[in-house]
């Protein structure tokens, strides 16, 4: 069953005195243990539409134009934020990119984890505490009865990420929703966040959706991929399907441009050329279409639907008018 | 220019503007009052004391803000006092900023021992509330028009060289200033050349900012009669003399006082302007 | 912290030294003082008399070594009106100046705070304007003038209120406020200022994403965090009240410090202008030392640092 159902939400933003439809129409879902990762630029609306979700996103600028985005049987959009605020933090965890900023920097750490639990689960200031320092030894804190007294200051960036981590898992969430969790650390430390958090999930059997800009990471912690381009899904997928067989010319850039993909000894790693879409300013079609060289006639005209892909595995679904492996062929 | 002129048009902006046409109103009634068709505004006149405003949305009348205790116009007086009250306050920021930014600049560019004899002073003045200070002084020497303009300075200099030294020592380190001395520029030249121009756009919002704070001093030091003394008209000498006839003539305290709200603010709302233009981080006062 | 404090103290009596020194070198700039003491008319003889009395035919040096340690014994000399020291004379009227800066920094930073949050969480609305405005017109209208408003409004037209004077709580309401007023407004806009800086942090976001109520978050995660700029400014306001303060206690008949020192002044009673000025400066210095730890310890950041 699925956990979350996103059906048609629109998500518009306004800026002096022009208004984009950053999200126009998306549509897909997250089953129960799952873990989906979103893969896109900066201007995807990866980020913009989980924020739109839980009530997080701010408006104005933003404004939710429409649609649905049911969690476990209730619309999280039609609901009054006073309910919406009682699965924040309690059954739906968020987790951002920034860790030097994402904490308040001058309450202590202590009183930060504490909050959602005396929130949420009606604890005492002195039971959270309690409950806190457990929390930083599952995220692989040690001494935590003494840092919790400490500030973010004190912390380094890896071990604020670590305490997100453990103000995000708090309240046990069935859904957790991380936005480039390990976008800002160092390479080595993002591996050890990668693999506490594959573990977390694991050990509290959350469903979990991922973040992120780099195809390496999703190859990683998620079991099935979903590349956004321009608040549209270009492809989604099993993330063993999508690899082998990427049919979005889109996918397929991202993933030449990993650094062990497939390349000539030597070479280069390839970018996407040009720039990310103006959404500002929309052109009719494929919204990829422009810096796309597979790109047909047909592409440059119409928007393609997402369709099934025919001879993959079920669930890789694909929008393009192109076949891409025989144009790679 | 263009860059202004955005800056003007943003919401904030409109305040700005608003101070700046105010400033300059007020500055031409102070420079062309004399060319009013106003009456003498020290010539007294014992029949006519204490005359309410005769302003209507009609006509003026003879005295359309009244008369004071001794029967002279107090629209005259107003205007008369403006010239007055800028001339001095103009006069100190003008005098207190060249010296506050000259010691800045010594204090930022040189450094050591004269730097950290300079801040000192500076904080020892900032522990003596402007006001107590001037007062002080302004008994000592004895109340007249250049020992007030002296003083207005000397309170006011600090916060100049504190803002400026900060400056100088951001731009000392840039290249330009590296390569002026690597080639064997003089020290002033490289102060006066390369350095003063960056200095300028601080001092100038702090001059700003300081405009208000020397205007309501020099007002409070008129109104404790330690300021401009009779028979130049001051908004602060008016205030002091209307306050013994406040029952029964209300008109005599509330125009000077209303004057002088409108020139703090409308400096106010221009420096605040510049601050926000230029920069943003001098907002710490 | 201790070191950082022990250092903050060190320059709170280096500022002190220093104010000590403005007031000696300005109490010289008078010319003789012997001349002023003395009625006029009086014989050379007695002049040469009364200057031998207060050691002004030393060297100037030693005159200051004298000043200052007479200043560190509180020992300002004797005041020619009260025939009495000057210091206890200063330190009677210190309780009415204490009760009306206290009550109007009170005013200032309850009226301010509650006026700077109500302009940031209605931002964009009536409320912020009406706000804004009156902190503008707050910030440019001259304490003395204000005070005279007051009086004509309250005490002259309505008749609610005592025109001055010194005589229970009633008596201290127009002046606190006249006092208070540019504190409020000052902080007014700061508060707003900072609070739509902080609640654009990310850090906002994060709490809102724990599901905290808007209360908590507003009073933890945005005041908390706007207070720090606010208390900074408590300190460099302090200084415009304890000067505003000598006119507004003149505007009211208040027998404080302030007006004190401007009849002493008219009186050319010159121990108790020093030592009144000296009383406020180290109060100043006090209060800026009890901000500096306030600072820290609102900003842990701040304490690491020290």
């Amino acid at each position: 069953m699925a956990l979350l159902a996103i059906e048609g939400l629109s998500v518009g933003f306004a800026r002096e005195g022009r208004f984009a439809r950053v999200i126009p129409d998306l549509t897909y879902s997250v089953e129960a243990g799952e873990t989906l990762g979103i893969v896109g630029e900066s201007g995807s609306g990866k980020s913009v539409h989980a924020l739109a979700l839980l009530g997080l996103l701010p408006q104005p600028p933003g404004r939710i134009l429409g649609g649905r985005a049911v969690f476990d049987g209730h619309d999280l959009l039609a609901m009054p934020e006073a309910r919406l605020r009682d699965l924040r933090g309690g059954r739906i965890g968020m987790i951002f990119q920034d860790p030097m900023t994402a904490l308040n920097p001058v309450l202590t750490i202590g009183r930060q984890i504490a909050e959602p639990l005396i929130r949420h689960k009606a604890m005492s200031m002195r039971q959270a505490l309690d409950r806190a320092t457990d929390l930083l030894a599952l995220v692989g804190i040690r001494d935590g009865a003494r840092r919790l007294s400490q500030y973010p200051h004190e912390f380094s960036g890896g071990m604020r990420q670590r305490v997100m981590i453990a103000i995000a898992i708090s309240c046990e969430p069935a859904l957790l929703i991380a936005d480039e969790p390990t976008t800002a650390l160092d390479v080595t430390v993002q591996g050890q966040i990668l693999d506490l958090m594959a573990e977390l999930r694991d050990r509290l059997r959350m469903t979990m959706v991922w973040i992120t800009h780099d195809m390496g990471v999703v190859a990683g912690i998620a079991d099935t991929i979903q590349v956004m381009y321009a608040g549209r899904i270009m492809e989604r997928g099993p993330v063993n399907a999508v690899f082998a067989s990427p049919r979005s010319a889109y996918t397929y850039g991202l993933l030449q441009s990993l650094p062990h993909g497939a390349r000539p000894p030597g070479g280069r790693l390839m970018q996407i050329p040009g720039a990310p879409p103006d959404m500002f300013a929309p052109t009719p079609g494929d919204p990829f279409a422009p810096r796309n060289p597979f790109a047909t006639p047909r592409c440059h005209r119409e928007a393609p639907p997402l369709r099934a892909v025919e001879d993959s595995v079920a669930g890789h679904m694909v929008a393009a008018w192109y076949d891409l492996p025989r144009l790679l062929a | 220019m263009r860059a202004v002129w955005q800056a003007l048009t943003r919401r904030s902006g409109w305040l700005g503007l608003f101070g700046a046409t105010l400033l300059v109103v007020l500055v031409l009634l102070a420079l062309f009052g004399p060319w009013l068709d106003l009456p003498d505004p020290t010539r007294t006149n014992l029949r006519a004391r204490m005359v309410g405003p005769t302003i209507t949305w009609f006509s003026l009348g003879a005295h359309p803000l009244g008369t004071d205790q001794l029967g002279r116009d107090i629209l005259s007086r107003i205007v008369a006092g403006s010239r007055v009250t800028l001339m001095v306050a103009g006069a100190a920021v003008l005098l207190g900023g060249v010296l506050g930014t000259l010691l800045g600049l010594i204090s930022g560019y040189f450094g050591g021992w004269v730097d950290r004899i300079l801040m000192r002073l500076v904080d020892i003045q900032l522990a003596l509330p402007l006001m107590l200070l001037a007062l002080m002084v302004v008994a000592a020497l004895g109340p007249s028009l250049r020992n007030l303009i002296g003083v207005l300075a000397l309170v006011s200099w600090v916060r100049y060289a504190r803002i400026v030294r900060g400056q100088v020592l951001a731009v000392r380190e840039r290249e330009f200033v590296q390569s002026a001395r690597a080639i064997g520029a003089s020290h002033s030249r490289i102060i006066l050349r390369h350095i003063l121009p960056n200095v300028l756009t601080p001092a100038l919002v702090v001059a700003t900012l300081e405009l208000a704070r020397v205007i309501v001093l020099e007002a409070g030091l008129s109104f404790l009669g330690l300021g401009i003394q009779p028979p130049d008209p001051s908004w602060g000498r008016m205030l002091a003399d209307g306050r013994t006839y406040i029952s029964s003539a209300w008109w005599i305290i509330t125009f000077p006082g209303l004057a002088l709200m409108l020139t703090v603010l409308a400096v106010n709302l221009l420096g605040d302007w510049l601050r926000d233009f230029f920069d943003p981080r001098l907002a710490v006062r | 912290m201790g070191r950082f404090l022990l250092s903050r103290l060190g320059d709170g009596i280096v500022a002190i030294w220093g104010v000590v020194t403005i007031v000696f070198v300005v109490s010289r700039l008078l010319g003789d003082p012997a001349i002023l003491l003395l009625p006029v008319g009086a014989t050379e003889e007695q002049l040469q008399a009364l200057r031998a009395g207060l050691g002004l035919d030393r060297p100037i040096w030693e005159q200051y070594v004298t000043f200052l340690g007479g200043a560190l014994r509180g020992d300002f000399g004797q005041s020619f009106q009260f025939m009495r020291p000057a210091l206890s004379v200063v330190l009677e009227r210190m309780p009415a100046t204490m009760a009306l800066a206290g009550s109007a920094l009170l005013v200032g930073v309850v009226l301010g705070c509650v006026a700077g949050s109500m302009a940031a969480l209605f931002r964009g609305t009536i409320v912020e304007g009406v706000v804004m405005l009156l902190a503008l017109l707050g910030q440019a209208t001259p304490v003395f003038w204000l005070g005279l408003l007051l009086i004509l409004l309250f005490a002259v037209d309505l008749g609610l209120l005592p025109t001055g004077g010194y005589d229970g709580p009633m008596s201290l309401v127009l002046p606190a406020l006249t006092l208070g007023t540019f504190t409020t407004a000052s902080i007014a806009r700061l508060l707003r200022s900072g609070m739509l800086d902080v609640m654009k942090d990310d850090h906002v976001r994060t709490a809102r994403a724990k599901g905290l109520l808007p209360g908590t978050v507003f009073l933890w995660h945005i005041a908390r965090n706007s207070l720090i700029p606010v208390v900074t400014m408590v300190g460099i306001l302090a200084g415009e009240l304890l000067g505003g303060s000598v006119v507004t206690e003149t505007v009211f008949s208040w027998p404080g410090v302030g007006r004190l020192i401007v009849q002493a002044m008219e009186a050319k009673d010159f121990p108790v202008v020093q030592a009144g000025v000296m009383v406020i400066a180290t109060i100043f210095v006090v209060i800026n030392l009890f901000v500096d730890l306030l600072y820290g310890l609102l900003d842990p950041r701040i304490r690491a640092r020290r």
